[in-house]
């Protein structure tokens, strides 16, 4: 990226401003970046009826259902890195400023775990009365019993 | 300092900004990333609360009209017209942020009038979605009798089958009831972002016509509610994510 080192009068506190990158170029960038966002968005909804028809049959995979979901998290998140970098320029921005926004996000792997953990372990509260019951013996809705499932 | 200047300024040595950002948009940054946590917060109490229960809706079943399509099971169609709206919507805005580095007010004024017509749309679609789903009556049974349920913050229509046939189908059971209040509450306020993100950018297009930036000598403000306005985008990403396909 190229810069010119001249600091601006309305803003004396900023040191260098990105020179306004020419325009073919910037809108090449816009309209890359725009086809791989709707490219991404057509995966994750063709995975999307991917796991509406494997639904359909009960005795569907769990364990390949959970993979195809976690491919769309994966996917979501991409998207989401390229929204922040190109379209919010903070690819742009010196890395001073990327590092005080990203790092307290870390904060979100452990928000994360902690709380989706928390969620499994009430469920087992739950299905076992507290522990006092064996988890086979309490009635269960199961995917059997979902809408459109023949 | 015209060569070498990344290495040699002493970003700390006061006088300038550390992060070589104007104060608004760094202070944009933090609030943004609050609103982050905000969101986040809320997604992930939905992720514990749907952890919780063996039983959760399937969203195809339950997302699956679209306007003028009667009962066509149509799953994912209408929200993944909402998401490439919000796409197109933040297209047309860094398009506008763009043209305003060039100074280039009539871009500028083409871009955000084209992003609050996104905006609107969105606004739209979403208001369509949810008087279908709280006028829409199901036959779920609830105490041995079939009553009608539409999906509100207090009912949820959409739960296990209860083995009972009505009408040549089975009839369900109500669902979980923290589902709707998760909906209406997480889309209803990402539906408000979006609506005060319109409202902004509005100002911002009246701004533009007043020439107040021209004047000024930069677009910096377009800067600004662009970035707002990408953030609305961004939350839709895992608001979709989390309700509509996983």
């Amino acid at each position: 990226m190229s810069t010119h080192e001249s600091s601006s009068a309305a803003y004396p506190e900023v040191t260098f401003h990105h020179a306004p990158t020419d325009s073919d170029t910037m809108v090449k960038k816009i309209i890359r970046t725009t086809v791989i966002l709707s490219v991404i968005t057509l995966i994750e909804l063709a995975l999307g009826f991917v796991i509406y028809f494997m639904h359909k049959s009960p005795d569907h995979s769990h364990a390949l259902v959970l993979f195809i979901k976690g491919v769309i998290v994966i996917l979501s998140l991409a998207k989401a890195f390229y929204i922040v970098s190109v379209f919010m320029h903070l690819g742009d921005e010196i890395r001073n400023l990327i590092m005080t926004i990203v790092v307290p996000l870390m904060l979100f792997i452990w928000f994360i775990a902690a709380f989706l953990y928390e969620g499994n372990s009430w469920l087992v509260l739950r299905n076992t009365n507290a522990g006092s019951t064996p988890d086979q013996q309490i009635q269960k809705p199961t995917d059997a019993k979902k809408p459109g499932v023949e | 300092m015209a060569t070498a200047a990344h290495a040699e300024t002493k970003w700390w040595g006061g006088g300038r900004s550390p992060f070589n950002v104007e104060y608004g948009k760094l202070m944009m940054w933090y609030f943004l990333m609050s609103d982050t946590f905000t969101f986040g917060a809320f997604l992930i109490s939905y992720g514990t609360i749907r952890f919780s229960q063996n039983y959760w809706p399937d969203p195809n079943h339950v997302f699956n009209a679209f306007p003028f399509a009667g009962h066509m099971n149509l799953p994912l169609a209408f929200v993944s017209l909402m998401t490439f709206i919000l796409i197109i919507s933040s297209v047309t805005m860094v398009l506008a942020v763009h043209a305003g580095h060039h100074m280039d007010k009539k871009g500028v004024m083409k871009w955000m009038t084209w992003t609050i017509v996104g905006g609107f749309a969105f606004l739209a679609c979403q208001a369509w979605e949810w008087t279908h789903l709280i006028t829409g009556h199901h036959a779920v049974l609830v105490d041995g009798k079939i009553t009608e349920l539409a999906t509100t913050v207090s009912k949820n229509p959409w739960g296990p089958g209860s083995g009972v046939m009505h009408d040549g189908h089975e009839v369900m059971t109500p669902g979980p009831v923290a589902f709707g209040g998760y909906f209406f509450g997480i889309t209803g306020f990402h539906g408000f972002h979006v609506f005060s993100g319109v409202v902004i950018n509005i100002v911002m297009l009246a701004m533009t016509y007043n020439g107040v930036f021209e004047r000024k000598g930069h677009y910096q403000m377009i800067e600004k509610a662009g970035l707002y306005w990408h953030f609305v985008d961004l939350v839709w990403v895992f608001v979709f994510l989390c309700f509509y396909l996983i």
